[in-house]
Parts: structure tokens; C-alpha cells; sequence
């Protein structure tokens, strides 16, 4: 299996990783039977994502994309962070083998899940 | 980092230098066909002869016994589709194991479609089948029964001297898949009384491309491929006569060098096991550890995931296999693992371990030097690491 330089970067340096103890939203997505299960904290002040960070159990790519992933919403507000595409992440990463999208998409839905969490915390419909 | 330690022997191995030098002549100055005419083809038909006469020894079979494919996938399927295209107005019952290679299962799983049943026996925790769970599955309808001999993940040796028994107790053929086992530890066809057996030369340090079937000279297939008279009409195809003349070598080789290998590997396979028990928390040893390949350790090292394991030590200059579903193309882990009742996460957490003739005692203090960090890394990072 052949990663982009940039996934094998995130993936060796990975920082934003371990539990964000007072976090204001977690999305815990993806299945253990799967091989890849993240989880997304995020920490909110004045609708901004002021801190994230992620826990994740899977392979080089899943560990990637929830690296790249954190980095990209942090300090941003929760209406550009709900705006985030898988997409966007593999191409982040520039481009993820064919197989292992799947792992962009868990770190989309990562994302969502923690600011649902968020909102219904703070009864935000 | 460049790899410096190679632990992949049961995916592949190096062609032995002296397997090479004994192949390249006939690359150039003896390329013959060996169906010509002239008597520089005709030495040829001696050479491959005596390759013939080599592998032969390995497995104490008869020299008429032994016919060459393409690999142990080409063997495997020619066993498995000879024997039932044969014997198909007999039967329709094919008995196999859940733990056997893709080359046998995806064979069955095509039968399966074209009006055969295939049935699929269960292994206990350790990777065993269980000679009494063959004698329920037996119908008047079997044909066939082909059960691996070791196991390419985890090493588990099956009883097949007592498998082939119970099989031929009932007039019924017994195929074994033992291209893990040859080369590696003493097979012996008439010992152990098998009908048919698969063996890969890239498995014993000979070259890529090559296999062999034996089949006992009573047993009639029918072939899969069709063309000119070679191997008997049993395998059409003018002849890899490099690939024969070297899983020869290899077969001589391995002979001579069984012993001196399992002598030398096994302490250092239980080293490297040992050392990863005592210093990393909650893993499980995945096989037989009594009837294991001496050359084999499969280990699952819980809450954290496969491929991320083999790509940090990669960077470290180490070559391994997981049987994560990430190191491979499909969403599964390994088949193997489940069929031992591990849980996904479990099984996408295995290690591989395989060694070989090339391996030295260093390589498994660097291994077990360099393991523990990356696991607490990854185990930092993982959801269900801290939640125990």
C-alpha cells in the first residue's frame, strides 16, 4: 500500500491526539467490526471551535484524516466546520488510495457527530 | 529507513543465491524447448527430470507422482477442479476447512455456485480441526476432502496423517494445501498416506511462478489447461524450465537444511514471542503453540489496529503482515483469525511474524526493542485503550 507523503507526515507526527478532558461536543462514529472507529472533541466558545481533538482506533489513513481533520476546523466557527467534506480532508492529504476513502468519510462524519452533540448539549436546534 | 529485517517468510522468500546460479544457464545457453528434437533439447528433458527426481525426494513421493504448474494457487485449483470434474457423476460433496488459503476456498466457493456443496469445518481457538467433526460431515456423496497441512497465518500444524485416515476409512480422496509445511519441517506423502499435495517453490526459497502437484499415480483428474503433451497431458504448457530446474534446487536445499533452519529459528521465534508477553499488556497469542511452525508467531495486541502497527515499524526497517483488513483490499479482517472466534478488533490487531533462513538472534532484540513504543503511541491515540 502506497500513502501520499503528506498522509505518512500526518500520520508519523500526528499531534491533536488523547482525550480533550472538558470538551463541549464528542462524535464517536465508525465500528470496531470495520477496523476503524474515531472519536472527535471539540471545545466551543462564542460558536467557535476553539480546540479539537481526536481518538482513533484504525489504520494509517484513519489516523491521517482525523489528524488533518482536527487541524482543519479548529478556530473555525461551527457553521464553516459543518460545512467540511471528506473531500476536502483526502485532498488535504493529496488523495488517499481508492479503498480507503472511507476513512475521509469517518472523519466527516466524526466532525458532524461532535457538533450534533455540541448543539443538543446546549439545546441549539 | 532501508528494510534491514525481513519477517514475511510465509508471504515470500528470497531465491536462494545458489538456487540462482544453478538457474541462469538456462536463461541463455541451454534455452531449449525441451520438446525438440536435437540432443540439446533432449538434455534438458534430463535436467528437468532430475529437478523432478529432487522435489520428489522432499516429499519421499515417486518420481511419476510429481507434475509442475505455475504455483501453489494452479496446484491447489488443479487438484480441487480435477478431482471434481472426475468424479462429478460420484458425488457432489466437497468437505474443506474455514481456515484454508484463498486459493482453496475460492476455489470451493466456485463449486459452490456450479452445483457442488461444499462443507466447512470449523477450527477450536487454536486453529485445530477436529477428526471427529470430519468423520460427522462425511456423506455418501463426498469426494473430496482437502484440509491445509500448516497454516499460513498462524502456523497451526494439522493431524493430516489422522484427516487422510479417516478420509480414506471411507473411500473418499484427501487433498492437503502444504505449502507452508514443505521445505519448513518433514512431509512425507506416504507416511502421512495423502492422495494429493500442493507445493510452492517461492515458499522455499526458489523462484516465483513455480509449483507442484503430487498426485499419487492412482488417482485420475482431469486437466484445467489444455494444449500440448507436457506433464503428461496432465499441464499443458512448454515448461518453466528455470522455475523447474530451481524448485529443484530449492527442494535439495531444503533437505539438507530443514533441520539447521528449525534449530536455529524457533529460539529465536520464542524470543521475540516471549519478549512481546512480557512487556506488552493485554495481547493474545493467536495458533497452536504446540503444533505450530517453528518458524511462525501471529500475536494480536489489543485496542489498537494492524496497519498502523506494520507502518511505524516499516519506518523502522521492518517487514511484516497483519491481518488487519486495512493490509489488504477488503473491509474483512482475516479470515483465519475470525474462524479461531477472535473478535474484528482483535483480528485487525494481528501481527504476523514469519522467519526465515536469513534471519539472525539480533533481529528479534531490535524487535522487541522497537515494538513496545509504537504500540504505547498507538495506544495513546486509541479510544479504547483508556477506557479499560
Amino acid at each position: 500500500m502506497l500513502y501520499s507523503k503528506k498522509v505518512m507526515e500526518h500520520f508519523q507526527n500526528t499531534k491533536n491526539y488523547g482525550k480533550l478532558e472538558d470538551a463541549d461536543g464528542i462524535g464517536k462514529v465508525g465500528n470496531p467490526r470495520c477496523g476503524d472507529v474515531m472519536w472527535i472533541y471539540i471545545k466551543v466558545r462564542d460558536n467557535k471551535i476553539i480546540d479539537a481533538k481526536y481518538e482513533t482506533f484504525g489504520c494509517v489513513a484513519a489516523i491521517a484524516t482525523s489528524s488533518m481533520a482536527i487541524d482543519m476546523i479548529k478556530g473555525k466557527n461551527i457553521d464553516e466546520a459543518l460545512r467540511f467534506t471528506n473531500k476536502a480532508v483526502a485532498e488535504a492529504l493529496d488523495g488517499l488510495p481508492p479503498e480507503k476513502l472511507h476513512c475521509s468519510l469517518l472523519a466527516e462524519k466524526g466532525i458532524k457527530a461532535a457538533i450534533e452533540d455540541y448543539k443538543s448539549k446546549k439545546n441549539i436546534t | 529507513m532501508d528494510l534491514k529485517y525481513y519477517f514475511d517468510y510465509n508471504s515470500t522468500t528470497p531465491t536462494d543465491p545458489r538456487v540462482v546460479k544453478e538457474i541462469i544457464p538456462y536463461f541463455s545457453t541451454k534455452f531449449f524447448n525441451p520438446s525438440s528434437f536435437y540432443r540439446k533439447a533432449g538434455e534438458i528433458s534430463i535436467d528437468i527430470e532430475n529437478a523432478r527426481e529432487r522435489v520428489a525426494k522432499l516429499l519421499n513421493a515417486e518420481v511419476n507422482e510429481i507434475f509442475f504448474t505455475s504455483g501453489g494457487t494452479e496446484s491447489d485449483n488443479l487438484a480441487i477442479l480435477g478431482i471434481t470434474s472426475k468424479l462429478k457423476e460420484k458425488g457432489n460433496h466437497i468437505i474443506t476447512s474455514k481456515i484454508e488459503h484463498s486459493a482453496v476456498l475460492n476455489t470451493c466457493k466456485y463449486l459452490s455456485k456450479n452445483g457442488f456443496e461444499v462443507t466447512y469445518l470449523p477450527v477450536d481457538k487454536y486453529g485445530l480441526v477436529n477428526p471427529d467433526d470430519l468423520k460427522k460431515e462425511i456423506k455418501d456423496t463426498t469426494i473430496l476432502i482437502t484440509i491445509m497441512h500448516a497454516n499460513n497465518e498462524i502456523g497451526t500444524i494439522q493431524p493430516v496423517k489422522e484427516l487422510s485416515e479417516i478420509a480414506h476409512q471411507r473411500g473418499i480422496l484427501f487433498h492437503t494445501d502444504a505449502v507452508q509445511s514443505a521445505g519448513k519441517m518433514k512431509v512425507d506423502v506416504k507416511e502421512l498416506d495423502i492422495d494429493m499435495l500442493t507445493i510452492s517453490s517461492h515458499k522455499i526459497y526458489g523462484p516465483k511462478g513455480m509449483g507442484v502437484l503430487f498426485k499419487k499415480k492412482r488417482v485420475k483428474i482431469i486437466p484445467m489447461i489444455f494444449g500440448g503433451a507436457h506433464e503428461k497431458g496432465l499441464r499443458a504448457g512448454t515448461e518453466n524450465v528455470p522455475g523447474i530446474i530451481g524448485i529443484g534446487k530449492a527442494a535439495e536445499l531444503a533437505i539438507l537444511e530443514m533441520h539447521e533452519n528449525e534449530k536455529r529459528l524457533k529460539p529465536i521465534r520464542d524470543k521475540i514471542e516471549k519478549g512481546i508477553i512480557e512487556i506488552i499488556p493485554d495481547v493474545i497469542i493467536n495458533g497452536n503453540t504446540d503444533k505450530r511452525l517453528y518458524n511462525t508467531l501471529n500475536i494480536s495486541i489489543k485496542y489498537i489496529e494492524g496497519e498502523s502497527m506494520l507502518a511505524f515499524l516499516d519506518n523502522q526497517g521492518f517487514a511484516l503482515s497483519s491481518g488487519s483488513a486495512c493490509s489488504s483490499k477488503s473491509l474483512e479482517p482475516s479470515h483465519v483469525l475470525l474462524a479461531l472466534g477472535l473478535k474484528h478488533e482483535e483480528a485487525h490487531g494481528s501481527l504476523r511474524i514469519s522467519l526465515g533462513k536469513y534471519n539472525k538472534k539480533e533481529d528479534a532484540d531490535k524487535f522487541i526493542e522497537v515494538l513496545p513504543p509504537i504500540v504505547e503511541k498507538l495506544r495513546s491515540m486509541s479510544p479504547f485503550w483508556k477506557k479499560k
